[in-house]
């Protein structure tokens, strides 16, 4: 047994495979082949969630992917489960556990329905307008609220167990949709010689064929032709077919976002296999064969469960042989609904009326009907609905009487709609394709051809199933012709002829009682009419004001209506109004899909140095710098970290420390004019700079402010190594690449990144010498031969050195460059000389710690894109004898030179225990609050015994002995200015 | 994702590519001479247009090599693209 309103016969369900699954803890059976949306119908459910705004008890509307209201979670367990999933689009499988959402406690007593009493309160734009008071209010109490009531699925509250995968791919035609126009494109592209790539969002290839009905002559004929057209194309080789993939975004030279749901429908799917995959496709053409969608009425009480579009109902009879009600009334602006009534009469359901708005419908239709004893009343309109969780009855009034007042009732279980249909042109919107207004359909089709994309069939306009196979051979041919043979001159395609006269206005009578619009956003047509009496002209902001059609759903059943509801209040046509947006994604994809497999450890790429193993041996702590892994500390046994920090700083001061720093951008700068193009980039001079030296290098943009640093040295006449921030490695050389290649390209410069190819030990303090002299082979490193910003070349353990004497920290130090496939050796025979010393591994915080109390900055640390060099106190560095260098003429401009500029200063608390906060305000009178500057550098200095800070202060060079106040939180810490360099500030011990 | 057409490569996916502002922006020779308000121009002005736009781009993740294109702001279709130097088509 799988429900009662199950047809003995017919359907594309497999009657052998009863499918058990459970809703809202109701356990139901189904067939395979089902979707939950057909299971629950074939079991009498209409009740499937409660709306948005209102609560109002909800059915199901439609049987595709424009289905606004029956939005279900899918799943058991947090880490596999999805909310806000269409039930039409739910394919179910033993097992299946689905739960509706938005209400409380239960989906047919939901005391948020208390909403739908006090709706007059709760007009279009009311939290605009209301819970204005107090001005607080609205974060602590109103949103909450509104929020708890007002509300989609819950999110899943586990991390996500599946696999997602993506992929790219190319094809000569990609056609989207396998209706009667996508099948018949496909073949004929294929046949034209077209590499085709065939997506279709349902699990079964068709479309529309497949609501045909197998016991008419007909219906056979087309099924058969869709089984032939797919068997065909699966066979051929050059032709992929992937059902159960939606095309949900498509953009500029025709770039087209595919989601492939691979497991959704299984019960115990093979865990090798993605959930989903995102494919990523280029296409030379497209045919969009994306169908229509059929619109509601817009008429009092539309919104009940129970009443939902003709169209629809004829999918659930003949696709999976359900019978949506027993009773009907058929609601019509046009032709369609005729052929579903006949066909539900003949299945079974009593048709209590057509009751068609024109006054005239064609008489050849009212004849079939009438034959089938079905009462049809033309001119006639839904005046209202009743019934509390299922239509019960509804009004049926003149058309001509506004539908207001006298009606007859009508009692019926079912009550379907049918509004005409909108082209899908969603796909063919969003990559900007320009759209007309077609009167005879009340809605937009694609306009004209641009020569790449290609519309077939429902989506242009053509209607019938032959038609649209027709259209779709055309489509495909000439798709095929363009990609395939594209020197020929392209084909064109003629635009679609379609007849002017205005198609029987399915306008939207506002009578008493509300008619929704917007089904998922609770938008009704007084909403719509309310926005323009407020003075909202631009469909745009009619649409943000109104909420309509900016649901998970995009307003596929809404948008049409809601354009005709403004056209009406504003006296105008549709075309005058115009068309909102479309954007992607078509339905809402999961964020699995697009973030594929870039999730924790995969969500970025993680850079280690050579000797990270080493560190982490240590057991080093880590920090991130842009994408490197960095040692921070290094902790002994009990340790925190600022004992750790204490030690090594007091062991690099005292004796000796050693220090990865690899991760140093480096820049081979190579060729004769390699000194003048670094003259012209940096800061320095570098024409006199001899080979053998080194220098500190500061990079300007060119609107002044310091981009980077780092020391440079000259490895020979032709030859510089520059070093760069960790971070600031790959646009430093962009932005030499830039000047050379657009700018100079006269200069015989060639550049290198050897970032990775160098690692770098330091080693740093009074005993550096000591210890790596039995190591240095032939360079000479006593002071004369190796002064401060030497560098010399030389070998160590039989590998090639770059030996730097160079420092960060304020102390005799030397900077070892080794080939990176070495630098473990090197640093254990470093190590195993320097330990007996005293030498001890120090991380970044040490060496932050070490350069703050020399006062050394650290770029984008101190300086934040609005600094000069004379800011930081590096003016000295600055060679203005040049004729020009990168962001010269920006310091010669007035307000760079102004001496109230923030300027580097250090910062000594009078408590000398207390660490500011990093990123603090400095003010003069904490009464005013008038920001002078911020703290940029704080730390606990071993050393100094007490705290130290740097920070760019307002004139800070002129308020030298100043006392200050830095507000933190719950006090205020009084500060003294002071000279920005705390220990040695002769630098006397650079030359140890 | 758009397809850009490098003209020392052909046709690569944007992931390869760094865009490199409007095209045509020659520093001058000595900026010394330049008053403020021309270095500000120079620093700042451009003139994003709603149509066609000749701006550069470089092929970072593929030669390397900065070139000129001109692409449609609305359409986001590339018209064409010529190395630097040479005569824009």
């Amino acid at each position: 047994m799988s429900g009662a309103f199950r047809t003995a016969t017919g359907g594309r369900i497999d009657r052998a495979r009863p499918v058990r699954f459970t809703f809202d803890g109701r356990v139901l059976t189904g067939y395979e082949g089902d979707t939950l949306a057909s299971a629950l119908l074939a079991n009498g459910v209409h009740l499937v969630g409660r709306s948005f705004k209102y609560h109002r008890p909800r059915g199901i509307v439609a049987a595709g992917s424009e289905e606004p209201n029956a939005l279900v979670r899918v799943g058991v367990s947090e880490n596999r489960c999805t909310p806000n999933l269409r039930a039409t689009g739910v394919e179910i499988y033993e097992g299946l556990v689905a739960e509706s959402q938005n209400r409380f406690p239960s989906l047919a007593f939901d005391v948020g329905a208390l909403n739908d009493f006090v709706s007059p309160l709760l007009p279009a734009g009311f939290y605009y307008k209301t819970f204005m008071w107090p001005t607080w209010g609205w974060h602590r109490w109103y949103e909450p609220a509104v929020r708890a009531m007002a509300r989609l699925g819950r999110a899943p509250g586990a991390a996500d167990l599946d696999a997602y995968a993506q992929l790219y791919a190319h094809c000569d035609v990609l056609v989207v949709g396998a209706g009667p126009a996508g099948l018949a494109a496909a073949l004929a592209a294929a046949e034209g010689g077209a590499r085709v790539l065939l997506c279709d969002e349902q699990a079964e290839f068709g479309g529309s064929l497949l609501d045909s009905n197998e016991a008419t002559p007909q219906g056979q004929a087309s099924l058969a032709w869709m089984a032939e057209a797919v068997t065909t194309l699966v066979r051929n080789p050059r032709v992929t077919m992937l059902t159960r993939t939606t095309a949900f975004g498509m953009f500029a030279q025709n770039f087209v976002a595919l989601c492939e749901r691979v497991t959704d429908h299984l019960a115990m799917p093979d865990a090798a296999l993605p959930r989903e995959r995102l494919w990523q496709v280029r296409a030379a053409q497209i045919v969009l064969a994306t169908g229509a969608i059929e619109r509601p009425l817009v008429f009092p009480g539309n919104d009940r469960p129970g009443i939902m579009l003709a169209g629809a109902a004829l999918n659930y009879l003949r696709r999976y042989g359900v019978r949506t009600g027993t009773r009907a009334v058929v609601a019509t602006s046009g032709d369609a609904a005729y052929e579903v009534a006949i066909d539900l009469a003949t299945a079974g359901v009593a048709i209590a009326a057509i009751a068609d708005t024109r006054q005239d419908p064609p008489a050849r239709l009212v004849a079939r009907a009438r034959d089938a004893g079905i009462n049809v009343r033309p001119g006639t309109v839904v005046a209202n609905t009743v019934g509390r969780l299922r239509v019960s009855g509804a009004t049926l009034a003149s058309r001509d009487g506004g539908g207001s007042g006298r009606g007859q009732r009508v009692n019926c279980d079912l009550l379907l709609m049918s509004g005409g249909h909108t082209p899908s042109v969603h796909l063919f919107s969003q990559a900007r394709g320009a759209l007309r207004f077609a009167p005879a359909l009340g809605a937009f089709v694609p306009d004209g051809d641009d020569g790449a994309v290609v519309a077939a069939g429902a989506c242009r306009g053509v209607f019938g199933t032959e038609a649209a196979m027709q259209d779709g051979r055309d489509a495909g041919t000439i798709a095929a012709m363009r990609a395939v043979q594209p020197s020929l001159v392209p084909p064109r395609r003629a635009p679609l002829a379609l007849p002017d006269e205005t198609a029987a206005a399915a306008a939207p009578v506002s009578a008493n009682g509300r008619a929704f619009v917007d089904f998922q956003n609770d938008v009704t047509s007084k909403d719509v009419e309310l926005a323009v009496r407020e003075g909202f002209v631009s469909v745009e902001h009619v649409k943000r004001y109104t909420t309509t059609g900016m649901a998970t759903d995009q307003g596929k059943t809404s948008n049409i209506n809601a354009l005709g509801l403004v056209a009406q209040a504003r006296g105008t046509a549709v075309p005058q109004v115009g068309l909102t947006t479309f954007r992607m994604p078509y339905t809402p994809v999961t964020f699995g899909a697009l973030a594929g497999p870039a999730r924790g450890a995969l969500f970025d790429p993680v850079r280690k140095t050579p000797l990270h193993a080493w560190a982490a041996g240590q057991g080093a702590v880590f920090e991130d710098v842009s994408l490197w892994k960095r040692a921070r500390y290094f902790p002994l046994a009990g340790e925190t970290m600022a004992q750790a920090v204490a030690r090594e700083c007091r062991a690099v001061r005292g004796t000796a420390g050693i220090f990865d720093a690899s991760t140093l951008g480096k820049i081979e700068v190579v060729g004769p004019d390699a000194a003048v193009f670094l003259e012209r980039m940096y800061v320095n001079g570098f024409q006199k700079l001899a080979p053998g030296r080194a220098r500190y290098g500061v990079l300007l943009r060119e609107d002044g402010f310091i981009s980077d640093d780092g020391v440079i040295g000259r490895i020979s006449v032709d030859k510089f190594h520059v070093t760069t921030t960790t971070g600031g490695a790959p646009r430093v050389l962009a932005m030499m690449e830039d000047y050379l290649q657009t700018e100079w390209p006269d200069l015989r410069v060639w550049l290198t990144s050897t970032t990775e190819e160098w690692a770098v030990i330091a080693v740093q303090g009074p005993r550096a010498r000591d210890i790596i002299a039995p190591l240095v082979e032939s360079i000479d490193l006593s002071p004369g031969g190796l002064p401060h910003m030497g560098v010399a070349i030389g070998c160590t353990l039989g590998v090639p050195l770059r030996l730097f004497r160079v420092s960060f920290t304020g102390e005799l130090g030397f900077e070892l460059n080794v080939p990176a496939d070495y630098a473990q050796s090197v640093f254990d025979a470093v190590w195993a000389r320097g330990a007996p010393l005293g030498l001890v591994a120090y991380g970044t915080e040490t060496m932050h710690v070490l350069r703050a109390e020399k006062g050394y900055i650290i770029v984008g640390q101190e300086t934040d894109g609005t600094v000069t060099p004379d800011d930081v106190g590096l003016g000295s560095a600055v060679n203005t004898r040049k004729p020009d260098f990168v962001g010269k003429r920006s310091l010669a401009r007035a307000a760079m030179q102004d001496p109230s500029r923030k300027q580097l200063v250090g910062l000594l608390t009078e408590q000398p225990r207390i660490v500011l906060d990093e990123g603090a305000q400095i003010v003069a009178d904490p009464a005013s609050r008038k920001s002078l500057g911020h703290v940029t550098s704080a730390y606990e200095s071993a050393t100094l015994n007490r705290s130290i800070a740097l920070a760019m202060v307002a004139g800070g060079r002129a308020r030298i002995g100043e006392t200050l106040q830095v507000p933190m939180q719950g006090r205020t810490v009084p500060v003294r200015v002071v000279a920005p360099v705390f220990y040695d500030p002769a630098g006397e011990r650079l030359n140890g | 994702m758009l397809l850009i057409p490098c003209p020392y490569c052909g046709p690569r996916p944007e992931l390869e590519f760094a865009y490199g502002g409007e095209a045509n922006m020659v520093r001058p020779a000595d900026p010394a001479l330049l008053n403020d308000d021309d270095w500000a121009a120079f620093l700042y002005q451009r003139s994003n247009p709603r149509g066609l736009h000749a701006e550069r781009w470089r092929h970072v993740h593929g030669c390397g090599r900065f070139f000129n294109a001109r692409r449609d702001t609305v359409s986001d279709l590339f018209q064409a693209s010529w190395k630097p130097g040479e005569a824009p088509p």
